[in-house]
Order: structure tokens, then sequence, then C-alpha cells
């Protein structure tokens, strides 16, 4: 009997913890998600707009989930250094130039993909801003070899 | 005494429906004159004369001159932009554009926009532009004018603040008023574009105008 109880302790005790765990990972992405929305309403939602729906073909929508999971070590680089390459979403092209937000760091940049990517109808989860720092040197070093 | 109660009741219900009568109007805007003139029959009359939007030849996005003649008899939505502007002017647009939805089959109404960036935005950059909004430029017409021109209409007539500032990030900076404007050049009504309840009472205050000109 007293063996039974350790053990259904023990049991509870793992469970505990891997619970506490899944919470504070998901608390850090809620954290994100709150940062996040308060950049995007500040730096892009004046042209995204805040749905993420876009604005006509001069500002592409943020719905495209597939082009955004395709190019997601690319999105940093997107927000850092502005984008000037025509980008095919929802199956149109988007031709106009998109200006670069320099002055946002790796925590803010991390911030608002994580945002973005969870949101009009995105659900990709969590993306740390040690990944910012990784996929931006990765970008640079392809234009400035 | 019953009777003297009704007239009160009928009295005060004739006053509402004065007050909301009076309240259909919009006000006029600007700096106004008195004139005394002459009638037909040699009686002096007082006549109020306001501020008028003055004639102007801008290029529109066709790069065909445009004039007021293609606003007469129109009441029309000014503002002041440039396509390469990050900040306000995606907001402006994209809450004209709801305007425009709105009213974009009444052959009364009309939009301008004229750029300030006279650098870069020449008529096939509006015209990209305007392809892109996706908005028929017969009603919405994009404008350019040289610096002169522009950053004097804005502020001496539409009263919207415009300026070149190399420590601004774009560049340039302006006011985001929407201007409305009545059939008779009149300036009726500003409204802040990036802000969706000034845009909604622009809406409104564009079918009372139409409506008192009818």
């Amino acid at each position: 009997m007293r063996k039974y109880l350790l053990f259904g302790l023990y049991i509870t005790a793992v469970c505990a913890i891997i619970y506490s765990c899944q919470n504070t990972s998901e608390m850090n992405q809620a954290q994100y998600m709150t940062g996040g929305k308060d950049l995007y309403i500040a730096n892009c939602q004046n042209c995204h707009g805040a749905n993420g729906e876009g604005l006509g073909e001069l500002a592409p929508p943020l719905t495209d989930t597939i082009f955004l999971t395709k190019n997601k070590e690319k999105l940093a680089c997107f927000i850092k250094n502005g984008a000037n390459e025509p980008m095919v979403i929802n199956g149109k092209t988007y031709e106009g130039k998109m200006p670069d937000f320099a002055n946002l760091h790796d925590i803010d940049i991390a911030q608002v993909i994580v945002y973005i990517t969870n949101s009009f109808g995105n659900k990709q989860g969590m993306y740390t801003y040690q990944q910012v720092a990784i996929d931006l040197q990765k970008c640079n070093s392809a234009k400035n070899p | 005494m019953k009777k003297i109660k009704s007239q009160l009741i009928i009295l005060v219900v004739s006053l509402f429906v004065i007050a909301c009568s009076d309240a259909k109007k919009l006000p006029i805007y600007g700096e106004r004159e008195v004139a005394i003139t002459k009638d037909k029959d040699g009686n002096q009359k007082i006549d109020t004369i306001y501020q008028t939007i003055p004639n102007f030849s801008f290029l529109n996005q066709d790069s065909t001159v445009i004039t007021q003649d293609a606003f007469k008899g129109k009441i029309y939505v000014a503002d002041f932009f440039f396509t390469s502007c990050t900040t306000i002017c995606p907001t402006m647009h994209r809450n004209l554009k709801t305007v425009y939805e709105d009213f974009k089959n009444n052959p009364d109404v009309m939009f301008i926009s004229h750029t300030i960036d006279f650098k870069y935005d020449k008529p096939s950059v509006l015209k990209k532009y305007a392809e892109k909004l996706g908005v028929n430029t017969n009603k919405w017409e994009f404008v350019y004018g040289n610096k002169e021109e522009i950053y004097s209409i804005a502020e001496k007539n539409y009263l919207t603040v415009v300026e070149e500032d190399s420590t601004a990030r774009d560049g340039y900076i302006h006011q985001g008023w929407l201007v409305l404007i009545d059939k008779q050049k009149r300036m009726r009504g500003a409204y802040d574009g990036t802000k969706t309840e000034q845009v909604e009472q622009l809406k409104k205050d564009m079918a009372t105008l139409l409506a008192e000109e009818k």
C-alpha cells in the first residue's frame, strides 16, 4: 500500500515539474506576444493593417502562413534591413519596397515576429532573440561574403 | 390649464425640431469678408464672402493638366501625402479608401491627393501608386506640382502644414488632414485621416453636405 502511495506521489511530482516547465515557456511566449503587439502597432500597423490585411498592392498581407513558414529565417532580415525584392504572397506578386527598421534590437525583432507568426491566422509558436542573432548573421554574410 | 400644457408640449417639440434642422449644416471655415453690394433696385445688401480654394493647375497621374474644372459641381476631399511615406500616409489612405468605397458611385463626389515630394513623385510614380492602392483615378486624382504651388495651396488654402525636413525619417513632415470642400470651393471640414472615428465623422458630414447642396 505504501509502495503505491509513494509511486503515486512520485508520478504527481514528475507531472507537476513537466507542467510547470511548459508553463514557463508558454509564459515566455505570452510575454513576447504582448511586447510584440505594441511594437507591431508602433512600427508595422500603418502599412500592414491592424489585422495583417496589408494595403492594396502597396503592402502585402501577413496572413500567408506558408510564406511565413518557408521564409522564417529571412523575416528578421526583412525587418532589420528592409526588403526590395519582389515577393509572392497569397499567389500575388508584391513589388513595393519595405523600409528598414534598423533601430529595433534583436529582442524587439523576436517579439514582433512571434506576434506576427501567431496572429492573423498564423500559429507557429516561439522564436527567440538568440535565433534572431543567428538569422541576421546568416543573411548579412550572404549579402557581404 | 390643460390647454396650456399641451401648447407647452407643442412648443418644446417644435423647438427640438428647429434645433435639429439647424444642426444639419456644416460650418464654413477660413477667413471671411463682409461686402456691401447693391441689388438691381439700388438697395444696399450685406454679403459675406467666404474663403475659397483658388484656381490651380497641376499634373495628374496621367500627366494631364488638371484644374478646378474637374471638380466643378462636386464636393471633394483633399489631402497631402507622398508615395514613399512610411509613417502616417498609409493609414490615411487606408482610411480614405473606405470613404472612397462608400462614395465611389456618387457622381457628385471626388478625391484629390497632392504629393509633397516634388523630387521623386513624378506622374508615373503617382500612377503606379494609384494602381497599387486599387482606386479609379477618374474619381480620385493624384496630382503633382512644383514645391511653391503645392506648399502654398496646402498652407494658405487647405490649412495643412507641409514641410521638407531632412531630420524626419522620410525627409518630409506634414499633417494628415482630410479636408472637405463644398461645391462653392469653400472649406467645410477637416478630419484627422489617421483616426478612424474622425474618418467616420467625415463620411457622415459628406452625406450632410450633399443633402445641404441638393
